[in-house]
């Protein structure tokens, strides 16, 4: 057995709301290892979140609460970690860029005093010291000037800059992990392609892994190793890059690429879509859940959920036909 | 076929500022230019996209046309009438011709009115039906964007985005409209979401002959939706032309940059193709750099570009760029 960076098991996230509990993680297994990318792709309230922010228990409970599962990285579980420690872990060794860079930094603090604060805490540096560590980040990410830019507050960087000053500031004590929740969705595409190239080259320098949460399969395309397909609380399926854009195999992915107009479109073509939509899990779902909206459905999909099994190496898939030859599994 | 297409709408070098004002007595100490001299025509029953990052002037520019802000200066014409110059009254019953849907189904809805009421209020508005008449017209128009006719009695927040989203466009076309403008219809909304929307606004373009401006900073949507597409930057169409065109070979860099950032859902493309990826940001409409407004991004400006502002041109029959350089 390999070792992996993390490893998390049949985690389970529910949430109180006044109309009922909502399943929004129901078992999610997956891994990471050493210096690779995990996309984490699905629409919104399909968990892929959630899931991360379990990992690092950062759920608010009440009204969220992990109810079962395992998240270990380094052979610790996180999810029972003592909470002091977890404190060591969470933006020292596994650290978050979050999806809008306006609401996650503070508005009344300097960009410098944010980025000195981590340093300060985590690798308990002076003052002067952390300064000098927040200037070579800023730089890092590309910030020009950065020395007279520490003293600025958010709201005189521009979007794509308070991102750049995220990314700095989860990098700022070397982490292992980066998750990464939707760091470009609020971005232009020309700043956020800047970003992804950014990422991507830290990455290379850097050498940690990341986990990049996002619904845009092209962002994936762009720079995942792995990525993992998610749908009503439950990955339906998981592939090395380019296997899945290549064979794609859930009747979910198939029509989320399908729903994407090419780029290249020569004729007018229709787009295809998936009708319905996606989910609100009261219950957890004993069928599979994408069987509502799906058009290859049959007997067995409302009686069981399917697990997900490997279909050829590396490749595995939640779903009970088999899309390419359209038999049964 | 495209010569005997009559031009429904013209825009003749459209400017819209707002201006800044500071001080105790509110001096003005300047403007945003949001729009700067822009200037298209849109034929009858075509698409075109318009599309750029935010901030540079393209949901403006729609506003503006429709008239919901009053331009600082320059003409629209909507079927050879001038907007710009139209009372307030003509201008009002001009609007039963033009309509709006807007990018956030979840703000653009009165969470206190009934669906019924909200797209029944044009009918009423412009005293097209009463009472029960409106109760079927609504019925009619549900149907139109596939939504089931006894939700009529619903709120918004009952419906999922997707749903909201038709309940705008069924809003839109109560009074059959010949003009829309789609104000970025699809982006609050999710991927499976948005082709359902995008489908719906093709078949009723079909259906009712309509003309759309659709406003969007997804370029592969806008390609895959219009018949023409206009690129903006910082108040000014930089490059406009048939959509294959556009997109096949771009001639303003800014639009090269622009193509090369779009994200594509293909691993096997960032093997083979390198990205160009433009530095730095755009700068402040509120005081934006002299001549070519690009040039502080530009990979190829030179000393010329920050004096001659670069005006559209017409380099292959159709295909207008903004640049000094083509």
């Amino acid at each position: 057995m390999t070792d992996h960076l993390l490893k998390v098991e049949n985690l389970e996230t529910q949430f109180k709301t006044p109309d009922g509990i909502v399943h929004a993680v129901n078992g999610v297994s997956f891994t990471l290892n050493e210096g690779e990318t995990l996309g984490v792709v699905g629409e919104s309230g399909c968990g892929k979140s959630v899931t991360m922010l379990s990992c690092l228990r950062l759920i608010p409970a009440p009204p969220g609460k992990i109810v079962a599962g395992e998240a270990f990285f380094h052979g610790q579980d996180l999810l029972k970690m003592d909470a002091e420690d977890l404190r060591h872990v969470r933006g020292a060794q596994i650290s978050m860029v979050f999806q809008d860079p306006m609401t996650s930094l503070n508005p009344v603090m300097t960009i410098g005093k944010q980025l000195c604060e981590p340093l300060k805490l985590h690798l308990n540096m002076t003052d002067q010291q952390a300064t000098n560590r927040a200037i070579e980040l800023l730089g890092l990410v590309g910030i020009p000037r950065a020395g007279e830019r520490l003293k600025d507050y958010p709201h005189q960087y521009s979007g794509g800059m308070r991102q750049r000053v995220m990314i700095a500031m989860s990098l700022a004590c070397n982490p292992q992990i980066l998750i990464a929740d939707e760091p470009t969705t609020a971005l232009d595409v020309t700043i956020q392609a800047q970003i992804v190239d950014l990422v991507k080259r830290l990455r290379d320098e850097m050498g940690m892994a990341i986990v990049w949460i996002t619904h845009d399969l092209g962002v994936v395309a762009s720079i995942a190793h792995r990525v993992a397909v998610m749908y009503g609380g439950f990955i339906i399926e998981e592939s090395d890059v380019n296997d899945l854009y290549a064979n794609p195999s859930h009747p979910y992915t198939l029509g989320l690429l399908g729903s994407l107009p090419h780029i290249e479109e020569k004729v007018h073509t229709r787009l295809f879509s998936i009708e319905g939509m996606p989910p609100v899990l009261y219950k957890k779902p004993v069928s599979c859940p994408f069987a509502p909206r799906c058009t290859y459905v049959t007997e067995r999909c409302w009686q069981e959920n399917p697990k997900l099994e490997t279909v050829s190496p590396g490749h595995r898939v939640a779903c009970w036909v088999d899309t390419k030859s359209g038999s049964k599994r | 076929m495209e010569n005997e297409k009559k031009t429904l709408l013209k825009v003749d070098k459209l400017v819209m500022h707002f201006p800044i004002y500071r001080g105790v007595i509110s001096r003005q100490v300047g403007a945003v230019h949001a729009v700067d001299g822009v200037s298209f025509n849109i034929l009858e029953g075509e698409t075109l996209g318009l599309v750029g990052e935010s901030g540079c002037g393209k949901s403006t520019t729609g506003r503006s046309i429709l008239q919901l802000y009053k331009p600082t200066s320059g003409d629209v014409y909507f079927k050879d009438k001038n907007l710009v110059k139209l009372k307030s009254e003509p201008m009002r019953m001009m609007r039963r011709e033009m309509q709006m849907i807007f990018q956030d189904p979840y703000a653009s809805l009165n969470p206190r009115m009934t669906v019924r009421d909200i797209v029944g209020e044009p009918l009423m508005a412009f005293g097209q039906a009463s009472g029960k008449e409106i109760t079927e017209r609504v019925a009619d128009l549900l149907k139109l964007v596939k939504l089931n006719p006894d939700f009529a009695s619903r709120y918004p927040h009952e419906f999922s985005g997707g749903q909201r989203q038709r309940i705008g466009v069924a809003r839109a076309l109560a009074l059959n409209p010949s003009f829309i403008v789609c104000d970025e219809p699809i982006s609050a909304l999710d991927v499976s979401i948005q082709a359902q929307v995008v489908n719906l606004l093709e078949d009723l373009q079909k259906e009712f002959n309509l003309t759309y401006l659709f406003i969007a900073h997804d370029l592969s949507m806008v390609r895959h939706i219009s018949n023409r597409v206009a690129v903006m930057y910082l108040g000014v169409i930089v490059e406009i032309a048939d959509r294959d065109e556009l997109y096949v070979n771009p001639l303003h860099p800014y639009t090269q940059a622009l193509l090369s950032a779009i994200p594509v859902a293909d691993p096997v493309y960032y093997e083979k193709n390198r990205r160009k990826v433009l530095e730095g940001d755009v700068p402040s409409p509120v005081n934006p750099p002299s001549g070519c407004r690009f040039r502080t991004r530009c990979p190829i400006a030179d000393a010329q570009c920050a004096e001659v502002q670069p005006e559209l041109r017409e380099v292959t029959p159709g295909h207008f760029a903004a640049c000094l350089k083509v």
